[in-house]
């Protein structure tokens, strides 16, 4: 569970994230949209423990983040958007060490780490070294990390970006798998379509605060529009984009 | 457009980088202009001083003079080559807008121009800053007048052209005849055991005895020598030619038109070669390396200690492993090997064998050569300790996001480089007692105060390294001479210098005692390396303390 209550983030003079207030319960697949430079990568990075907030508190399966950092981080996975690791380890060994960080190896960890490249189709690749993998893989490879000590909450940051279709299936399967095991996952993403079709509820954020939240259902109901989840988006974080873009082609 | 308009982002960067720079940080550009105005300063004073003396020898001081500048060119030559070779693979096959330029419709020579001057710019400034005071001690010893900044220059700019354009070469046909981004870790092999043979043949030819003409059988054969040119092919011999031939008065334009139209001809070579072999260079240097990628030997799960708790241990694991396995780190070790047979050749040559040496002396310059080995190991931590946190810029999110506790990390990159920093210590100041016969309480002070200093170097290293770090980085290399590597290496040497001022009062009084055979002023000892002690247990554990506030402070 993720309880978020008036967080904050001020660069100086610039507020990133404007007191949002928001929670996940366990079991729950939740979506954090919104346009380039909303806040989103900063929320999840300070939920994540690694932003710390200038304002608000967050709370992970119980634990106050800031009081008991340990604690709560050991209750946590993170998957960030750009996939950097240590190049001169192998995947087997990378996911032996984030284990490790959480204080947990042994034959079970092998045994899951096996279980995970092998989902991923990076089994034969686990002795590699990890500057050898494609962007992809590398992501793939990050994304077996945060599922390698079993958190109770994962959060992640565009997990789409440079997966092929399988990968982005199987991946879509654990999510939904994971919550219905009483898991919680906040993730963010720019596929709409993703969002819509794989969460239980969506927050849409725009200019550091949460415009829209709720089910698909709740969205469409408090939306003028009516329609799918890309109108109300347009609607809640600047409908004229498209209008715009086609003027300057055809200047 | 021309080759200056494809440097305007780095113009453009340096300037915004220097405005950013001006506006918050005063004091460290302050620092800055100290230390370097300081470090000319010690260059100009150093090379005066030698010159005024050749000054005044008859005959063979102008001939040491100018056997002196060759030397210096000649070592300058063999940086600029292999900063050049290493440089070039950045500028030409890895820097970061190389993308945008390729498939942007630029013209080759235009490109070469462009990435030649980078290359030429950042391998050269450090040269230049050292060659200014030591040509401005030239021309006011030997009165070079107001035309001799322009001659200076006239000779110097193609001096650096040359390796520039020779060193992008080779670099060009090292990357098209090695496998696909090995290059660089061949090259970083290649360069560190080129420069390890440079500083090994260098000491084995003991430069000291040109100081000491007694050494040989007349003094014709001595004068014969020193005339003697000593690379007649290379630059470095034109343009001290041209330099000294100017302070003598004697107009030779010889000397230039070599350098020029060298330089000149190297440019073109290496703009053909450009043209023959870069496309294919570059296409190879874009490769991803191949699957199959041999896994060096590194530390299995049970060859560390069951005790480290599991975080620590594969803390310890990992960076043995990043170690081990990064061939720009680990042939940095080649250097460091020759820099200790240097070392202990150095020691194992002093005179101090034979009538007139008294035991005193013996057993004081051991104690001296503390500051000696405190700085060489200053060195090595500023190489492979300052970087450490620097180098977790990248998966800097991996272990702030894990229940990992700052000061765990530190500790494990503290003992990682602490042990074997430690025992190169007390192993290097062992052996050179035993070389120098020194007695058992000089050796036990030495070895006692080595460790102590070590761990206080260790510390300082990553705190330094924790307040000033270079996340955004691509080349560990360069971490040990940004700012924060400077303040490290000012930080040790002070904490270096404070040790060895504390205990010198108990160490002479006891040396005294035991030559003369007065007794011994026990209350002195205690409070001398007692003092001493303190100042390293200090400066072991509160770097260590700021550096975990730091840590846990940093965001990115």
């Amino acid at each position: 569970m993720i309880e978020v209550r008036t967080l904050t983030k001020r660069y100086g003079s610039f507020t990133a994230v404007d007191g949002i207030d928001l929670t996940v319960p366990s079991g729950e697949l939740f979506g954090f949209l919104g346009p380039n430079g909303a806040g989103k990568t900063t929320t999840l990075r300070m939920i994540a423990g690694i932003l710390r907030p200038t304002a608000g508190t967050i709370r992970i399966s119980g634990i106050d983040l800031t009081a008991e950092p340990v604690a709560a981080k050991d209750r946590l996975g993170f998957i960030p958007d750009r996939p950097f690791i240590y190049e001169k380890l192998t995947g087997i060994e990378f996911l032996r060490f984030v284990a490790g960080l959480y204080r947990q190896r042994g034959p079970q960890i092998d045994r899951r780490a096996d279980e995970l490249l092998s989902l991923f189709d990076l089994h034969e690749w686990r002795n590699e070294l990890v500057e050898s993998y494609s962007h992809g893989m590398r992501q793939k490879l990050i994304i077996s990390s945060a599922f390698v000590h079993r958190p109770d909450v994962i959060v992640v940051d565009e997990p789409m970006v440079g997966l092929d279709p399988k990968a982005a299936r199987i991946l879509k399967e654990l999510f939904r798998e994971y919550t219905l095991r009483g898991h919680t996952i906040m993730m963010s993403t720019h596929t709409l379509e993703v969002a819509e079709t794989l969460c239980d509820r969506i927050a849409i954020i725009h200019g550091g605060k949460i415009r829209a939240m709720g089910t698909m259902a709740e969205l469409r109901a408090a939306s003028e529009t009516g329609a799918g989840l890309e109108d109300i988006f347009l609607s809640l974080t600047g409908e004229t984009a498209a209008r715009r873009a086609i003027d300057v082609l055809d200047a | 457009m021309h080759s200056f308009s494809l440097l305007t982002p780095k113009w453009l960067t340096a300037r915004a980088k220097a405005r950013r720079g001006a506006e918050g940080r005063t004091g460290r550009w302050i620092v800055f202009a100290v230390v370097g105005v300081g470090f000319w300063t010690l260059v100009f004073g150093i090379v005066y001083r030698i010159l005024s003396y050749f000054k005044n020898v008859p005959e063979i001081g102008p001939l040491l003079a100018g056997k002196l500048l060759g030397l210096v060119l000649i070592s300058f030559f063999g940086l600029l080559l292999l900063s050049n070779i290493i440089t070039a693979l950045s500028t030409f096959f890895l820097a970061r807008d190389l993308d945008l330029l390729a498939s942007a419709p630029v013209d080759w020579l235009e490109l070469y121009g462009a990435k030649l001057l980078e290359t030429t710019i950042n391998s050269s400034w450090m040269v230049i800053i050292m060659a200014i005071p030591i040509f401005t001690a030239y021309g006011i010893i030997y009165d070079g007048g107001w035309w001799y900044p322009l001659i200076a220059m006239a000779a110097f700019v193609p001096f650096l052209v040359i390796p520039a354009a020779l060193g992008s070469g080779i670099t060009l046909v090292l990357v098209n005849v090695f496998p696909a981004r090995r290059t660089r870790e061949i090259l970083s092999v290649i360069t560190m055991l080129a420069a390890a043979g440079v500083v090994l043949l260098f000491r084995l030819l003991r430069p000291e005895q040109l100081a000491r003409p007694e050494g040989f059988r007349s003094l014709i054969d001595f004068i014969t020598l020193l005339r003697t040119p000593a690379s007649p092919w290379l630059p470095s011999e034109w343009v001290q030619t041209g330099v000294l031939h100017w302070l003598r008065y004697e107009g030779d334009p010889l000397p230039f038109y070599l350098l020029w139209s060298t330089a000149a001809a190297f440019v073109v070579l290496g703009a053909f070669l450009h043209r023959a072999l870069y496309a294919k260079g570059f296409s190879k240097s874009q490769e991803s390396r191949s699957k199959g990628t041999q896994v060096g030997a590194t530390p299995s799960r049970r060859s560390l200690p069951s005790m480290l708790e599991i975080t620590r241990s594969e803390l310890v694991r990992k960076e043995l492993r990043l170690f081990f396995r990064d061939t720009t780190q680990w042939s940095q070790l080649i250097l460091l090997a020759v820099l200790i047979v240097v070392y202990i050749f150095n020691v194992r040559f002093l005179p101090l064998q034979g009538p007139g040496v008294s035991f005193l002396l013996v057993n004081i310059i051991p104690f001296l050569n503390l500051v000696l080995a405190g700085f060489v190991l200053a060195s090595i931590a500023a190489r492979f300790i300052f970087p450490s946190v620097s180098l977790e810029g990248r998966t800097w999110w991996l272990l702030r996001a894990s229940p990992l506790a700052m000061r765990d990390l530190l500790w494990a990159k503290f003992w990682v480089g602490t042990v074997p920093l430690l025992v190169l210590a007390v192993g290097i100041v062992f052996a050179t007692d035993i070389l120098l016969q020194v007695s058992v309480f000089m050796t036990t002070v030495s070895v006692g105060t080595i460790t102590l200093i070590t761990f206080a170097i260790a510390a300082l290293a990553l705190c330094f390294g924790t307040i000033f770090p270079q996340f955004e980085t691509e080349n560990a290399a360069q971490i040990p001479t940004s700012f924060g590597g400077l303040m490290f290496m000012m930080t040790a040497i002070g904490v270096i210098g404070a040790v060895i001022v504390l205990e010198a009062r108990p160490v002479y009084t006891y040396l005294s005692a035991i030559a003369f055979g007065t007794p011994v002023n026990t209350g002195e000892l205690v409070a001398g390396f007692g003092a001493a002690a303190a100042v390293c247990l200090t400066a072991t554990f509160a770097p260590i303390w700021m550096a975990v506030r730091r840590l846990e402070a940093t965001e990115r």
